[in-house]
């Protein structure tokens, strides 16, 4: 049923591809953690801003992505910007709301604390506020993470140029169900969401020690 | 300026509004395969969540699994589930039964997790209180867990029914039906008018649906809990921080 000539003959391309798929996932998560940490900064500040910025990114993340990329083709034609604009956009909403969430969950008395110690407002976001919120901040770098490497694979819908291993998916499906090059796609991309979860698993758990505890949040 | 026309054109353009090809059809047939893959992941997901919930066991294996669910690339996921589907039904096998699964598979994990923690987070003292009055514990979880745990579980389908919505779209890439075919057919043949007129479709069809299910959130919380804190907003509320595990 597997092809292994052609996975053979292929380990330079999948090679390739997988480093795609890894380089337009970190750009946009990346990308999308720069903005989403402004945003959520202004909006921990100015609380009136909070409403808009989160029914706006909500919006946003509503909206499938297929809808996304079909739209930009046509506005910034089949560039690297079609591509990651959507991913950007998905990951607001994850990582806006674990930032403001874990600048919300420092007590009221650590704050007083920080007051009383004299610390100026910035100190104090700095040096307490923000590092009292990592935990749930790398909560939502993981999750943003990897809902992005699911997106990488659609990005194939734009151009061959892109899609990191959904390029195989695609590819293969075009070529009549040729199932090795689709699971050469397939496999890959579970794998690296897997990887990239697990990965942030350890980092949560080397960035808050005391919480062994397995809790899973509700969606509401 | 020319976009916004093209999109006008193609939109009121009567002949996109009959027949097969046309725009009511292809919502049907969105809406359809939706609703089918809800049912089915509502029966799967629903009936676990409320039984782990109200025990307390298998919370962890069903973590565990939610977790995966969550984590799976739904292009990955279609793209396994062909060869398994073309055995079963060799015509629809290669279109709409993968993305059928897909939709299945990513739909499970969000019913499921809020399910079992909706059930999970209800006041041990209202369960105590039906016990002491010599409530049986399918009545406890059937008359006081699930209506004081509604809005959580409803919360679940909603994010599964939305996560759906989106899926059904990339059902098109595999040569199946829906509002996905405005896109994908109007990108292969350089049609920006009929891509934009997708869009907007499929972003009304999934915001339609968020608030839907939403407005049945609002609706469903108890009178009795009803004072005081104030319901789940209306209209698009993503969700809440994921604390993971």
């Amino acid at each position: 049923m597997i092809d292994w000539g052609w996975l053979a003959g292929h380990l330079d391309a999948i090679a390739y591809r997988t480093a795609q798929h890894v380089y337009l996932a970190a750009l946009g998560v990346a990308i999308g953690f720069a903005i989403s940490f402004v945003l959520a900064l202004v909006a921990a500040r100015h609380r009136a801003l909070y409403p808009p910025i989160s029914a706006l990114a909500g919006i946003l993340y509503t909206i499938p992505s297929l809808a996304l990329f079909a739209a930009l083709i046509s506005i910034t034609g089949f560039s690297v910007v079609t591509a990651e604009v959507p991913l950007v956009l998905y990951t607001l909403v994850i990582l806006v709301r674990n930032i403001v969430a874990g600048l919300d969950g420092v007590p009221a008395e650590v704050l007083e604390a920080a007051d009383g110690m004299g610390h100026t407002r910035r100190q104090r976001l700095w040096r307490v506020e923000l590092p009292l919120a990592v935990p749930l901040i790398v909560a939502g770098l993981r999750l943003a993470t990897v809902s992005t490497i699911g997106l990488v694979t659609i990005t194939g819908t734009i151009s061959d140029a892109f899609g990191g291993l959904g390029y195989f998916i695609l590819d293969g499906y075009n070529r009549g169900n040729f199932l090795t090059e689709m699971y050469a796609g397939a496999f890959p991309s579970i794998l690296l969401a897997l990887g990239a979860d697990l990965l942030f698993v350890r980092a949560q758990r080397r960035v808050t020690p005391w919480a062994n505890a397995r809790t899973v949040e509700a969606t509401s | 300026m020319n976009l916004v026309t093209a999109t006008a054109a193609w939109l009121t353009n009567p002949a996109h509004w009959a027949g097969q090809f046309g725009i009511p059809n292809r919502l049907l047939e969105h809406v359809l395969i939706a609703s089918i893959s809800l049912a089915i992941a509502l029966l799967l997901a629903l009936p676990a969540g409320l039984a782990i919930g109200h025990t307390g066991r298998g919370a962890a294996v069903a973590a565990s699994v939610a977790n995966l669910g969550r984590s799976l690339p739904s292009l990955a996921v279609i793209a396994i589930a062909i060869p398994i589907t073309v055995l079963i039904d060799p015509v629809l096998g290669g279109t709409v039964l993968p993305t059928l699964v897909a939709m299945v598979v990513l739909a499970v994990p969000p019913i499921l997790v809020n399910a079992y923690t909706g059930i999970a987070e209800v006041d041990r003292d209202l369960v105590e209180a039906g016990r002491g009055m010599g409530m049986r514990e399918r009545e406890i979880l059937a008359r006081i867990e699930l209506p004081v745990a509604l809005p959580v579980v409803l919360g679940g389908i909603r994010s599964a029914a939305v996560q759906i919505v989106a899926t059904a779209t990339l059902g098109a890439i595999f040569g199946g039906g829906g509002l996905g075919r405005f896109l994908v057919d109007g990108i292969a043949q350089n049609d920006d008018g009929q891509v934009f007129g997708g869009v907007l479709l499929v972003a009304a069809l999934a915001i339609a649906t968020e608030v839907a299910v939403g407005l049945l959130q609002r609706l469903a919380r108890s009178p009795g809990l009803r004072r005081g804190g104030r319901g789940p907003a209306l209209g698009i509320a993503p969700p809440p921080p994921v604390l993971g595990m």
